[in-house]
């Protein structure tokens, strides 16, 4: 499948602006002899089941956009194995590093003791250059998850690939075809290269600010009064609406299954049979909003977790998250997988085909969004004495209309002290509680688009009982400087969350900051309250829009350290990170 | 007891593939506790382990004008260029502008500073400012307030005490405005304040001078923007009354063009 043909793109042609399309089928695997000498010389992409698995971490050389790079992969593959559990085994991986540094593997979303859960420093030393860690434990769930590096920046270069956990009684749904679908983003530059770039100067990716014509234009829509008011508003804020994500397609190309759009990764089928694809979003920085033109999706599952199906047209994935979906195309023709960033400079593309080699039609990237009043919780605070804006300021904001406003549970919001730093940027006045909103981008355009209050776990939570406690956490940060934060504490700064034995508690996550944030505990189920505080769905990583006041239940019955943090690679990497200790004894005194 | 425990998450899976089929979701079970745990760490340990370091320093160096300046009587090359290094908090700031006409330094300065941020827009820098070129080198003492004023102007305002009882202050702000995602104009003014006259060095007291500039860049790269652009500049005061006397005019306007680079 993944053949390498020789390609004759250009990455600096015109094409570069829109985002970097890629030259063909990905993984060039001749590379890297010293460490690969046996690599099959095509990557077709393997699977391994069973019970004992052997990974082996190392370099790979790829080229996906007419640039030859070095990629951090396991087995010579990018993505990984695909990795067959059955739910009840006891597994046993044996992972070698053939790395020059030192690497981890992260299962994500798999419950399991806090020594195996590969985070360095939290779990284990790591796996130092030329050794082997085994790693062993009982598989006790079932559903589609993935793992990863959780060393430095391995993932953003290659180091991902899927799981797929048989349940003991067999799946629910009675599938043809069965699929992974791990999306991610590959770039040509150095991961420590585009890190520092956004400390430098955080708007770097960004091509989407609005100019002196979109001045007059929106002059020319809503009149000159209205549009300087906007702009005004936006202006005292500092902030621009056009911030959606750090890492654009201006440094991305976009992948399926490691296949670039022009790759074009093909999942066969025939017609009227049921295809089942497990949806990873594997990459490091994006989120991207999902849709297969011509066949509507019935979602199934989340975060390995069945769902009560229910059926849409579009759904977007956060960093991190999983969703599997059935369908059944009913003609003999292709189907286009398609699945463009958030901030829609790219997207990554796939097709479902009847015979290989087929292509679809590739829609067009829907118009950039832009943040809206929604977004911004009806304001934030702009402080420093500005006494302009407000909430007052925003209600009367005009040419905020890009959509209608959700439903306004709203909530004031009160700040933790330590949110009072000039790490943090922005302070909301009242969040939104509401789970039905799609988010910026997706609102009211003419698709079934699904949210987290379509999402129903099955089998209701894990304990039913209430919470003992509640801790409330605010996701701040500052988008000019770069810092990422929870209540304004970066992980340098702050002490560890401390967990009971046993406990159940709610954690709140208010999010202050603009970004949509991917928010990810280990060792834990999150099993996301409804606005009125009946159980929604379980999850290992979810997504709490700007705004947002986002309320969850968890069991801490996982002993020892954790990580906790947001899955934007850059963010995590910026501070919004906290250790998390479940240890047993009586519950802390409230917190946050 | 982790036997037991072992053997009750055997009971529940059970339970659980039995009764999965008629049932809903599968039964959590909760993972065995870790058998090793890591030891507590100080940070900058912990950092090393986890190869991640919300504190690790960075650096910029901004090359913001390396220009051509044309006049009606003879052209100038002039730089404005700062750096620094350091973490979110605190930061080592190397700030450095100058002229060079006629094969030689007129009118220069480089200036060192401790940058901190104080409050969400605002950082305050301390530090030291040399000039040299033209006339006899000065020192001074420099605080400034640097930042984002709403309404995206940069902003730095600088009080400078030197040796002698002199004492100076400058006010820069700057904007920039999008023609394209490339192609941005940056309006900036510039105002310089002397407490006391400084006759060697042709400055007078109070408003000395005022520069406006215009300038159209075009980012290639980002790091990477050829421009064009013009300034204008005059004297006021007594600095005026030097000027003349030297023979020199009080105002003019220039073209200018040259690259906005950085690293």
């Amino acid at each position: 499948m993944n053949k390498y043909r020789p390609s004759p793109v250009d990455p600096f042609n015109a094409a570069r602006r829109r985002f970097v399309q890629g030259a063909s089928c990905g993984v060039l695997a001749l590379a890297a002899t010293r460490t690969f000498s046996q690599t099959p010389a095509t990557a077709e992409r393997q699977t391994l089941s069973g019970t004992q698995f052997d990974l082996e971490i190392g370099p790979l050389a790829v080229n996906f956009t007419g640039q030859r790079r070095l990629a951090s992969v396991v087995n010579a593959q990018l993505p990984a194995p695909l990795l067959r559990w059955r739910e009840g085994d006891t597994i046993t991986l044996r992972v070698t590093n053939r790395l020059p540094v030192p690497s981890s593997v992260h299962w994500h979303g798999i419950i399991l003791p806090a020594d195996m859960d590969g985070v360095p420093g939290l779990s284990f030393e790591g796996i130092a250059p030329g050794q082997t860690f085994t790693y062993r434990f009982q598989v006790n769930q079932a559903g589609t998850y993935w793992y990863h590096s959780h060393s430095r920046f391995q993932e953003q270069t290659g180091l991902y690939g899927p799981i797929v956990i048989e349940p003991r009684a067999g799946e629910r749904h009675r599938v043809d075809r069965d699929y992974t679908v791990l999306l991610s983003d590959w770039s040509d530059w150095n991961p420590e290269h585009l890190y520092a770039t956004l400390k430098r100067q955080s708007d770097y990716f960004n091509f989407g600010k609005r100019t002196v014509g979109d001045f007059f234009k929106d002059v020319r829509q809503m009149g000159l009064r209205s549009t300087l008011a906007e702009r005004r508003s936006w202006g005292q804020m500092r902030m621009t609406d056009a911030d959606l994500a750090d890492v654009s397609g201006y440094a991305y190309t976009y992948l399926m299954n490691g296949a670039t759009p022009t790759g074009n990764w093909t999942g066969l089928f025939r017609r009227a049979e049921k295809v089942r694809l497990r949806f990873i979003n594997g990459s490091s920085m994006s989120i991207f909003d999902v849709r297969i033109p011509g066949l509507r999706m019935t979602v199934v599952a989340t975060d390995g977790q069945d769902v009560e199906p229910v059926i849409v047209d579009e759904f977007r994935i956060g960093t991190a998250e999983v969703y599997d979906v059935m369908v059944e195309p009913a003609e003999e023709r292709p189907y286009t997988i398609f699945a463009q960033s958030l901030d829609r400079s790219g997207y990554a593309r796939g097709t479902l085909a009847p015979h290989p080699g087929l292509q679809g039609q590739i829609p067009a990237l829907d118009p950039r969004p832009l943040l809206t009043m929604a977004d911004m919780g009806m304001g934030h605070d702009m402080s420093e004495g500005s006494a302009v804006v407000g909430i007052e300021g925003m209600r009367d904001m005009p040419g905020m209309q890009h959509g209608a406003m959700p439903d306004v549970t709203a909530a004031t919001v009160t700040h933790a002290p330590s949110e009072q730093t000039p790490g943090v940027d922005a302070q909301l006045l009242q969040a939104r509680n509401s789970l039905s909103d799609p988010g910026v981008g997706l609102r009211d355009n003419g698709r079934r688009v699904l949210t987290y209050a379509d999402l129903h776990t099955l089998g209701g939570p894990i304990d039913p009982r209430p919470p003992q406690r509640q801790i409330e956490l605010h996701l701040t940060g500052h988008m000019k400087r770069f810092m990422w934060s929870f209540d304004g504490k970066k992980f340098s700064e702050a002490e560890s969350l401390r967990f009971a034995h046993g406990e159940r508690l709610r954690i709140i996550l208010v999010n202050d900051s603009m970004m949509l944030h991917p928010i990810h505990l280990h060792g834990m189920w999150s099993e996301i309250e409804s606005p009125d505080g009946a159980f929604q769905v379980r999850k290992h990583t979810f997504l709490v829009q700007p705004a947002q006041r986002l309320s969850y239940l968890i069991t801490a019955d996982a002993l020892g350290r954790w990580a906790y943090h947001c899955h934007l690679l850059f963010h995590m990497e910026a501070g919004m990170f906290r250790e998390v200790i479940v240890a047993s004894g009586p519950v802390p005194a409230r917190e946050g | 007891m982790h036997v037991h425990r072992r053997i009750m998450a055997l009971a529940i899976a059970l339970l659980a593939a039995v009764s999965a089929r008629s049932q809903s979701a599968s039964q959590h079970v909760p993972p065995e506790p870790p058998a090793k745990t890591m030891p507590d760490m100080p940070y900058h340990e912990m950092v090393t382990v986890m190869e991640m370091d919300d504190t690790a320093p960075i650096g910029m160096v901004l090359l913001d004008r390396l220009e051509w300046r044309g006049a009606a009587g003879a052209s100038a090359g002039a730089w404005n260029a700062h750096a620094w290094y350091g973490g979110d908090y605190s930061k080592l700031w190397f700030k450095t502008e100058g002229e060079r006409a006629r094969g030689r330094t007129e009118d220069a300065r480089a200036e060192l500073a401790w940058d901190r941020i104080v409050a969400r827009w605002w950082s305050l820098q301390l530090g030291a400012r040399q000039d040299f070129g033209a006339g006899p080198p000065r020192s001074w003492a420099a605080m400034s307030v640097q930042g984002l004023a709403p309404q995206w102007f940069d902003i730095e305002a600088t009080l400078y005490v030197g040796d002698g009882g002199r004492t100076a202050a400058r006010l820069q702000a700057q904007c920039e405005l999008l023609f394209t995602q490339r192609l941005i104009l940056q309006p900036d003014l510039e105002a310089n304040l002397y407490g006391k006259a400084d006759p060697e060095r042709s400055l007078g007291p109070g408003l000395s001078d005022l520069e406006f500039g215009l300038r159209l860049r075009y980012e290639i790269w980002r790091e990477f923007a050829p421009y064009i652009g013009v300034s204008w500049r005059r004297a006021f005061g007594q600095t005026a009354e030097f000027k003349r006397t030297d023979g020199e005019g009080i105002g003019d306007a220039r073209v200018v063009a040259g690259v906005r680079a950085w690293f």
